[in-house]
């Protein structure tokens, strides 16, 4: 037999080697995540989009160690994450079907902002017994009227949003007597007016409310609905909308004298400054659904946030994009504390074990998992007024509301806190 | 007193509105059996290109009221090319076969649609606010009020008597009513039916476009506004007789006023108030208010 070669022996050590390598590679086999997100529709545009480029750009830079303390460690406790993005459109029906599909190829879940969606999903993510992190939809159902143990949420509930324009409102207009509403006609804008209605009775017993103006979903046109909101008097206009239905209103109101003749409040006006501009009328006060976007503290990392994602995407990330990498930055810190110092991965219980009742830093600040049983986070919130100043719109006279201030006692509902007069 | 004219205001610019929409509708089903699920997104195209076409000529420096055109141009553009384009291309290979099949087809095209609408504009809303503010705002009733709403009201008054004139007084329009009684017979008597199909497909589309150009400046053109649109239009069709001019006007009147009366008095049920006037009608005449008297073939 001929010997082999020079050649022919490295080639064959280096073959080894590589064989021999071949299960710590498969050990460093990514952690799926599954992203679920609009991505068509009319929520793609103002949060599905702004959600998705931001999960990309977070997982990018985690895989790569270029986020900033406490989240420099590569990947998820130096495992690094690929994404699986699924399109949350086509209603809860069809996303319940879709979370079943997914589940099997994905080691955690991170979605949606329908508050529809939420509520389907959270009862099949128990029943499917996968971690699954909501990161944006608003209602405080989810953990008021149930309890989970897969399902987590990372950003704060809607009841905080309202709570903290009507405590910002009646500082600073003390006199206010009369409020109506424009909110669009399902669980989001029901439930953001009933908190807003009960904050302000809370806060000035005998206010008026003039009218309740609920149009649908999608409609666009808001014709009539502003003629009575003009003609009825009221003082103050609250309204949740967002999106299409967000613009139309300011597009329609704003060119009528509706931001002039009254004081307008747009809770989830955050994600329309953006595209809108100088065409929101002065001194619309505006929320931003927690302290994100131009709320946002000045830390390293919300710096780190705005920075990439304005360099990559051309736009300011919006309160979307914040929550996003905010739910994905909670799991990595639930994961690296179940991981610990060993070096074996941790399984799912441990990670909900960590994540439970967890303090973390996102990119809007602090993040305490304080309610529904350490399954539902509180922050601090964040309210502002616009001004237009040299031709851009500013947001002026950010007052914040400590998180404590703004949200319920753990095990109590919000409406029941609220009626009870915000109390602790 | 002093809300009947607020709500008579809103109501009549509503029902222009929804009439521009459904004139389309309703005269392709006359004509050609066919309910049109695409119209929505016809409805969405014409406002997509609206947005185009009156951005770039505003964004060139040009005389703002000059977008107004821009705005009837895109309505014309899509209604001559892709009217056409769908009728050509895929209806004229489904005709004879049952209407729920036409129905199925034509929402086919309605998904493309909206895909390709995605495809070539992206998920981010479009705004073309100039033209809405422009005209400036009039009072009524001690509140103030676009002008633009009575420019919408113009133009679909303008609109209903020209499709009016050309159905009943030109020789076109008689052969169109020819096919609409008696599409066989028609054909028997030397009409081009095939003629006949693509021009009221193009005029419908045209309409359904000028719909959503119009609309663009008003609101914030988004995927997804050619949904909410088609539903309206048929629950004002069925209302009105499905094939039938005067019915749409009618129904479109009809649910202009009940909808703005209903948001001023009982915002909760708006929702509601469009259904329940189809209801109402459907239980007095199933076939709604000028339902065409159908020839009994033996």
């Amino acid at each position: 037999m001929r010997p082999l070669s020079s050649f022919g022996l490295r080639a064959a050590l280096a073959a080894f080697v590589f064989l021999l390598a071949v299960p710590a590679s498969l050990a460093q086999q990514p952690l799926k995540v599954g992203i679920v997100t609009f991505l068509s529709g009319p929520a793609a545009g103002p949060f599905g989009v702004p959600a998705r480029n931001a999960a990309e750009l977070t997982a990018e830079s985690l895989n790569a160690g270029t986020v900033p303390a406490p989240y420099s460690q590569k990947g998820f406790g130096g495992t690094p994450i690929e994404l699986v993005i699924i399109d949350e459109a086509g209603g809860p029906q069809k996303q319940v079907a879709e979370y079943r599909n997914l589940v099997p190829r994905v080691d955690i879940v991170i979605g949606y902002i329908s508050s529809g969606d939420c509520l389907a999903i959270a009862p099949v993510a128990e029943e499917q017994k996968k971690l699954t992190v909501l990161f944006d939809c608003g209602t405080p159902r989810i953990f008021e009227d149930a309890s989970y143990k897969y399902v987590f949420r990372t950003g704060p509930t809607g009841t905080m949003d309202n709570v903290s324009v009507a405590l910002y409102l009646v500082e600073r207009t003390p006199n206010v007597k009369s409020i109506a509403g424009l909110n669009q006609n399902y669980a989001w804008g029901q439930d953001s007016w009933a908190d807003f209605e009960n904050a302000m009775k809370t806060l000035k017993p005998g206010i008026e409310v003039k009218t309740s103006q609920m149009p649908k979903l999608f409609a666009g046109q808001f014709g009539a609905e502003i003629t009575t909101l003009l003609g009825s008097g009221a003082e103050v206009i609250h309204s949740s909308m967002w999106g299409g239905d967000l613009e139309g209103l300011v597009l329609q109101g704003a060119p009528r004298g509706l931001f002039e003749k009254h004081k307008v409040v747009l809770s989830a006006g955050e994600p329309a400054i953006n595209r809108l501009g100088t065409r929101i009328p002065d001194g619309t006060i505006l929320g931003a659904r927690g302290p994100f976007g131009p709320f946002a503290p000045d830390t390293d990392l919300a710096r780190w946030l705005k920075t990439t994602y304005q360099d990559r995407y051309h736009v300011p990330p919006n309160y979307a994009s914040f929550k996003m990498t905010q739910a994905i930055l909670s799991v990595k810190a639930a994961y690296e504390k179940a991981k610990g110092s060993g070096n074996a991965a941790p399984d799912q219980d441990k990670i909900i074990a960590a994540l439970e009742n967890l303090t973390f830093e996102g990119p809007g600040g602090p993040v305490k998992m304080a309610l529904g049983k350490g399954h539902q986070a509180i922050m601090d919130a964040a309210v502002g007024t616009t001004k237009v100043e040299g031709g851009e719109l500013k947001i002026v006279d950010v007052a914040r509301y400590s998180a404590d201030k703004v949200n319920p006692p753990d095990g109590m509902k919000s409406e029941t806190w609220i009626k009870s007069g915000l109390k602790k | 007193m002093s809300s009947i004219l607020p709500i008579a205001f809103d109501g009549i610019a509503y029902a222009s509105w929804l009439f521009l929409i459904s004139a389309g509708l309703t005269l392709i089903y006359g004509v050609m059996r066919i309910l049109n699920v695409a119209h929505g997104s016809l409805y969405a195209l014409g406002a997509y290109a609206a947005c185009s076409l009156a951005g770039a000529w505003l964004g060139g420096g040009l005389p703002a009221a000059g977008s107004f055109a821009m705005l009837l141009l895109a309505a014309v553009l899509v209604g001559s090319l892709v009217g056409p384009l769908i009728e050509r291309g895929l209806l004229q290979w489904m005709y004879g076969k049952d209407e729920v099949v036409l129905v199925l087809v034509t929402y086919a095209v309605f998904l493309i649609m909206e895909d390709v609408i995605k495809l070539v504009w992206g998920v981010d809303s479009l705004l073309l606010p100039e033209p809405y503010a422009l005209p400036g705002n009039f009072q009524l009733g001690g509140l103030p009020y676009p002008v633009y709403n009575v420019v919408l009201i113009a133009l679909a008054l303008a609109t209903g008597l020209a499709l009016a004139w050309a159905l009943y007084r030109t020789r076109q329009g008689k052969l169109l009513l020819a096919v609409i009684h008696d599409r066989e017979m028609s054909m028997a008597m030397g009409i081009n039916v095939s003629r006949v199909y693509l021009a009221t497909f193009a005029v419908g589309a045209t309409l359904a476009a000028l719909g959503g150009a119009f609309t663009a400046p008003t609101i914030a053109v988004t995927p997804g506004i050619g949904v909410e649109v088609i539903v309206l239009a048929f629950a004002v069709v069925v209302i009105g007789g499905l094939g039938s001019l005067g019915g749409a006007a009618l129904g479109a009147l009809l649910v202009g006023l009940v909808r703005s009366a209903t948001v001023r008095y009982w915002p909760e049920a708006e929702l509601f108030s469009i259904y329940a006037v189809m209801a109402m009608v459907l239980i007095a005449r199933p076939k709604g208010l000028f339902a065409a008297q159908e020839a009994r073939k033996i």
